[in-house]
């Protein structure tokens, strides 16, 4: 490694150097949930898989889904969406060149947070059986 | 040893023309997300608890089938290009970093593949 490249380089948000600011533990919730609901596209792609196989194999996914742990994951994946489409719309806005000003920033932070917590209950209340 | 720059290397040569394209791609499939998880999931409400052949019919509709496959191109092509991202901030060496990245697209991929074709075996049943 050429001593270039052991330059010092910024400190990560998220660690010993930084206080935990609003701004930054949405960001990094950003890609968690990004990152999470890759992990979820394994459901969608199991139950579309199911249905395609056949009525059987498509009940068993529904029970499979209908579990207890089947329904806490959907519950979560239903928050992650919500939270990542929200924050993604955000970081279009900022894209655009709009919000940046700190007050601003952290507004539609709160925005992001609290329609995204709305949102998955009213989803769950809705399909409820 | 060389006592030039790693910059001085390449300083002069051009760009490589393509610098913004991963982050507008990227951008492209977002916009054209916002809408396409709305619909996914107000579907969704309706058809949570529906037996099979509910639920066949359902995707029977030309129109939800085909919006159905655009979802499915436009997340795992988003999912594709946020996990590299992903992966260039944290994954140390660069082989490492390589691999990861190449092994995830080849699983989205994939996974994309299935779920499409599932789709229009339903969607054609």
């Amino acid at each position: 490694m050429s001593a270039a490249n052991k330059r010092p380089l910024s400190p990560f948000m998220i660690g010993p150097y930084y206080k935990p600011q609003m701004t930054s533990v949405l960001s990094i919730t950003h890609r968690a949930t990004g990152a999470g609901l890759v992990v979820g596209t394994l459901l969608l792609v199991y139950w579309l898989a199911a249905a395609a196989i056949g009525p059987k194999a498509y009940e068993h996914a529904q029970a499979v889904l209908g579990s207890m742990l089947g329904q806490l994951l959907l519950f979560l994946w239903t928050w992650a969406l919500f939270y990542h489409l929200a924050n993604g719309i955000r970081h279009l806005f900022w894209d655009a060149g709009y919000g940046f000003e700190l007050p601003d920033a952290t507004k539609s932070g709160w925005a992001v947070v609290w329609s995204s917590i709305i949102l998955t209950f009213l989803c769950w209340l809705i399909a409820a059986p | 040893m060389s006592i030039r720059t790693p910059l001085a290397h390449v300083r002069g040569l051009g760009t490589a023309k393509d610098g913004t394209h991963h982050w507008w791609v990227q951008r492209v499939t977002s916009v054209a997300l916002v809408p396409l998880v709305l619909w996914f999931v107000i579907s969704l409400l309706g058809v949570s608890h529906a037996d099979y052949e509910t639920f066949q019919h359902w995707l029977g509709n030309p129109y939800r089938a085909g919006l159905m496959v655009a979802l499915l191109v436009a997340v795992f092509y988003h999912a594709s290009l946020g996990m590299q991202v992903i992966y260039e901030d944290y994954v140390r060496p660069e082989g490492a970093k390589v691999v990861a990245v190449l092994i995830t697209q080849f699983v989205l991929f994939l996974l994309g593949a299935i779920s499409i074709v599932a789709v229009l075996k339903v969607a054609l049943a």
